[in-house]
């Protein structure tokens, strides 16, 4: 487009302008308003008004020299010391002081410039992007010249192998990323539950007996010998971490494939969200519903933990237990499922 | 100067302190002693309490849970639950129920405390329960790091880590635990009132329960470090004062930032 089409085009005129094809430019819908009218401040139309506005700019700057003085003050007046209030007032008063510090300038000088500094306003038009003929054919020149000079369209050897050279400068970073963390290998499908693992209470580790497990109990159970390990504690403790609750043996619907699972009414469920991997714990004894409390996906203990409410889309995992000739609970093995929320290859 | 000089032997102040520690020890110790001694426990029930409880009971719960405690449709059976249940349901003013909902609510209490002994008693001849604890089962004497440890892996996901509640399903709600007396804590851990499971003696020993007492009486007692807390909800709540308030100021900010001055 030349100058002068730009320049008609942009004046809002509401004719359209005929470009050879079939397309039609439609005017603007909003037009230009221009610019406002000036319109004079109090503060340059009356003295009162100047000096009010004068005052207030200090009285900010006082505000703020108020609020660093009483961060000073408030430091040393409210000291932290053992009691935990004490830690909420310090900082409290401190951070309001050192607020009313930054806030008190901030506001003064903004009210100081749109008050009482000159309101001359300025207004400049932008300029095209485009760059006018001289500079383009100018430019084409400069890359020309670059061209010539460096040979790069003359010398295929050179270029070519700088081509080569920049295809394969970023491979090592896929060695780099793929070294960002182990693999997870088969982690995600085992935990520390193995044939004969005692059930233990959370946190104390003591073994729990069938008998402990009164009807509406629900115990937070850890595989014994968690509280032991030298190192990944709280990885294994978070795939192993158990709910046990026992129900009335006739409140329980049991597939034939799990009527061994359970003991005695007893059954164990893992406590990890199969949505997102929270702790599912809210269990209500009356109605056996078990809620996760991050998005309520809510599981039936009666009925193999199946989902029936929320977001999660599996049972959770359930631990095939029994007892040991002591009387203390144990797995049978690992659960058979991965516990936790789904997973690529799952 | 004179004054300056040691007129007594510095070991004196040590005497005079060891010794007013002694004494409002041994004081305090003798006043909840007798405090104690007080207060009798449910086990020596006279036979004219129990038959004043039975009275009771018949008057105000057996249209429900019948004429025996045997339990009806409408509620049920009371036989074996303990002097723990029958205090925390009555004493809270959970019982008698007002009316039917997700679940039962606090309101005033319908019994003075001899009544509620007398039902007690009553409930203690029913068969073997869990009973009412002692002063000392409660006292808020325990270890509060230990307390905050085993609330947070057997309380909180429903109760909230510092007490405030939080909803369950279906409407049922898990109550905030502020202000509710040591006693109703551990009766309610002790006997499983409504939705709540069941907390036995091997599952939480007398000694966690007394720990758990003692953490949430720290937690009422201390502010929180934080600030303000809120009501303690959570990241919803404070989301929403944040876009709310802070959010709100931040854009009154800009739009007097951007006005012009009058």
């Amino acid at each position: 487009m030349s100058e002068k089409k730009l320049a008609k085009s942009g004046s809002h005129n509401a004719e359209h302008e005929y470009e050879g094809g079939l397309a039609v430019i439609a005017p603007d819908a909003v037009r230009d308003p221009g610019l406002e009218p000036h319109r004079t401040r109090m503060t340059d139309k009356s003295v009162k008004h100047e000096k009010a506005a004068a005052r207030q700019v200090a009285a900010l700057f006082l505000v703020s020299i108020a609020g660093s003085a009483f961060a000073v003050y408030a430091y040393f007046a409210f000291p932290i010391t053992e009691a935990l209030g004490t830690v909420r007032n310090n900082t409290l008063l401190l951070g309001l002081g050192i607020t009313l510090g930054l806030f008190g300038i901030g506001i003064g000088a903004v009210h100081w410039a749109k008050t009482l500094m000159p309101d001359a306003e300025v207004s400049e038009e932008r300029h095209q992007t485009r760059g006018s003929e001289e500079v383009r054919a100018r430019a084409v020149e400069i890359i020309k010249l670059a061209d010539s000079e460096s040979g790069f369209s003359r010398r295929k050897l050179i270029r070519r192998s700088l081509y080569g050279a920049l295809a394969l400068f970023p491979l090592p970073a896929i060695m780099i990323f793929g070294d960002l963390g182990p693999n997870p290998g088969d982690t995600l499908r085992h935990t520390m539950w193995k044939k004969g693992t005692r059930l233990a209470k959370d946190p104390t580790g003591t073994p729990i007996k069938a008998s402990d497990v009164t009807l509406g109990s629900v115990f937070h159970v850890i595989p014994e010998g968690l509280s032991e390990l030298e190192h990944g504690k709280l990885e294994e403790k978070a795939k192993a971490a158990v709910l046990l609750v026992r129900l009335d043996p006739a409140d329980l619907k049991e597939s034939d494939e799990r009527k061994s699972w359970s003991y005695d009414g007893i059954v164990a469920y893992s406590k990890i969200c199969t949505h997102v991997g929270c702790p599912v714990a809210l269990y209500e004894q009356q109605t056996h519903h078990l809620l996760c409390p991050c998005h309520q996906s809510t599981f039936d203990v009666t009925d193999a933990c199946k989902v029936i409410f929320g977001p999660a889309s599996r049972p959770l995992p359930q631990l095939p237990i029994t007892v040991d000739a002591e009387g203390y609970l144990i797995a049978q093995s690992d659960f058979t499922e991965p516990v936790g929320p789904s997973f690529w290859e799952r | 100067m004179a004054f300056k000089k040691n007129r007594r032997s510095p070991l004196a102040a040590v005497i005079v302190m060891a010794a007013g520690l002694a004494l409002t020890g041994g004081g305090y110790a003798a006043a909840t002693a007798a405090v104690e001694a007080v207060k009798p426990v449910s086990a020596v029930a006279s036979a004219d309490q129990i038959s004043e409880g039975r009275k009771l009971f018949l008057a105000n719960c057996a249209s429900c849970h019948g004429k025996n405690a045997e339990g009806t449709k409408a509620a049920p059976s009371l036989i074996g639950v303990g002097g723990a249940a029958v205090e925390f349901q009555v004493d809270s003013g959970r019982m008698p129920g007002q009316a039917s909902g997700p679940q039962l609510q606090v309101k005033k209490k319908q019994f003075t405390d001899e009544q509620i002994d007398a039902l007690v008693a009553y409930a203690t001849t029913l068969g073997n329960g869990p009973d009412v604890p002692t002063e000392e089962m409660i006292a808020a004497n325990g270890d509060a790091t230990r307390g905050g440890e085993l609330f947070r892996i057997n309380c909180a996901m429903c109760h909230n880590a510092v007490g405030a509640g939080g909803a369950l399903t279906e409407g049922k709600y898990a109550p905030a635990l502020k202000g509710v007396p040591a006693d109703h804590v551990y009766e309610a851990m002790l006997t499983g009132p409504q939705n709540m499971p069941v907390f036995n003696d091997a599952n939480l020993t007398p000694k966690d329960k007394k720990d758990i007492i003692t953490y949430l009486k720290f937690v009422e007692e201390n502010p929180s470090a934080g600030g303000y807390e809120l009501a303690n909800l959570g990241p919803v709540v404070e989301g929403l004062f944040t876009w709310i308030f802070i959010l709100g100021f931040i854009i009154a900010i800009t739009i007097w930032l951007g006005a012009k001055s009058n």
